[in-house]
């Protein structure tokens, strides 16, 4: 798997890709034979090397299973408890569902005050799956690549969110809803007068103005994402690190970081959810 | 750390995800919710009503007792007066009755000595005849002195 420190670390905060090869692409195998591909192929990446040169047509095979696997977890727990909610007295899972829930209704009333039924699920299924997501830290971090690598796959990292892939992947679509709203509820003219009009109402301002409004709406998502995908991945890091003491002595420093991320995994997906209420929030607001 | 197609794949997940909770999630489970509430907001208020009526039911017994109690004593009443008009009355038909069974008694006494005395009167008159016929040791004639006899029964 790897034999330095540093290979190792490279090794741990490398996707699963599986992307296609360009035509005439020279693979290094281990070994150090070199073999030319006659044709562009589509295949798993052996080394960083390769993933990188895949470019933009590769997919993460581990961020995309295990985010889907985890909102599917999600939706299926829900679903469950929805198809058998009763009006009674709930159950134990109807109970955690109805906290979640209930959870995310009261700050979406406390931080959204336009009337769109959206909003609330959309929080609560952003809510659930990057905590689902983020949870999946908690995992140490040589189990699953190790057992990977025993089904023959090189690479294989699972908490999705220390991927940007998957944290910008949730922030363009809440990007997305952002801009559909604004211009839905504001109209075209609305949103060009909002975004050419303030922070300095002046004609002469306008194209200053303009930057400025441009930029703040097109940080929103980075800062989403980059917060995100930030905090998991400097977590991250730290647990491979740490991986990297001798065993007896890994727990006086893995357990009371695993313990601060109890806090920091739900904290994260809690502060991604509630900007995103906000940033619809203002986006439904009307001048 | 590449950028790649995973970030589309992200965003038609997320994007599915999204779609699936607003459609299928949501919806029942906050439905059961309110549903719940209203259960629980109608059960308290139906408390409320019980404890209510409950009241208004005790003060409308309270009501009724006291009326009750009213028209109880109003009938013992009545009827105390009744009773002694009843006394009243068969006290004064018995004294009539004893009246006139006193008079009744009285009148068959009185007949009675009468027929004693016309008994005794008869009696008497041959108890006369036969006292004289022994004094006079000659048979009077019944026939003869009848006058006489009916004169002296008369004076007896």
């Amino acid at each position: 798997m790897a034999d330095t420190p540093v290979e190792y670390i490279k090794h741990h905060l490398q996707n699963l890709t599986y992307g296609k090869l360009p035509e005439g692409y020279e693979r290094v195998a281990t070994d150090g034979t070199v073999t030319q591909l006659q044709e562009a192929t589509w295949t798993f990446a052996h080394t960083a090397q390769e993933a990188s040169d895949m470019g933009f047509m590769a997919f993460h095979v581990d961020t995309l299973g295990w985010s889907i696997a985890m909102g599917v977890l999600f939706l299926g727990l829900f679903r469950f408890v929805a198809t058998r909610a009763t009006t009674g007295v709930p159950g134990g899972l109807q109970n955690v569902v109805e906290v979640c829930i209930e959870f995310i209704e009261s700050i979406v009333r406390d931080g959204f005050h336009a009337r769109n039924p959206i909003i609330a699920p959309l929080a609560l299924t952003i809510f659930m799956w990057i905590l689902l997501m983020n949870a999946l830290k908690f995992i140490p971090v040589d189990f699953i690549p190790v057992l990977a690598q025993a089904l023959g796959l090189e690479y294989f990292k699972i908490v999705p969110t220390t991927d940007p892939n998957a944290t910008f992947g949730i922030s363009i679509g809440v990007f997305i809803l952002i801009l559909y709203y604004s211009l839905k509820v504001k109209g075209v003219g609305g949103f060009a007068k909002e975004l050419s009009l303030q922070p300095f109402n002046h004609w002469a301002l306008i194209p200053v103005n303009l930057v400025l409004e441009v930029l703040v709406l097109i940080v929103k998502p980075i800062s989403l994402a980059l917060r995100l995908f930030g905090n998991m991945y400097a977590g991250e890091v730290v647990f491979i690190l740490i991986a990297l003491l001798p065993f007896w002595i890994q727990w006086t420093l893995n357990l009371p970081w695993a313990i601060f991320h109890i806090l920091v995994v739900p904290l994260q997906a809690f502060i991604f959810t509630m900007l995103t209420i906000v940033y619809l929030a203002s986006a439904h607001e009307d001048h | 750390m590449n950028i790649n197609l995973t970030l589309i794949g992200q965003s038609i997940a997320f994007a599915i995800f999204v779609w699936f909770c607003v459609k299928f999630v949501w919806p029942p489970v906050t439905a059961a919710m309110a549903a719940r509430q209203k259960k629980i907001a109608d059960g308290l208020s139906a408390a409320d009503r019980a404890s209510l009526d409950l009241e208004l039911a005790q003060e409308n017994a309270a009501a009724k007792m006291r009326t009750a109690k009213e028209e109880a004593a109003v009938l013992i009443e009545q009827a105390n007066k009744r009773a002694a008009q009843i006394v009243e009355a068969s006290k004064d038909e018995a004294r009539k009755e004893a009246e006139k069974l006193i008079e009744q008694a009285r009148a068959e006494i009185h007949q009675e000595r009468v027929q004693a005395r016309d008994a005794l009167r008869a009696e008497v008159a041959t108890l006369a005849i036969a006292g004289a016929e022994k004094i006079l040791e000659t048979s009077v004639d019944a026939n003869k002195h009848s006058e006489m006899l009916d004169k002296l029964a008369a004076e007896l």
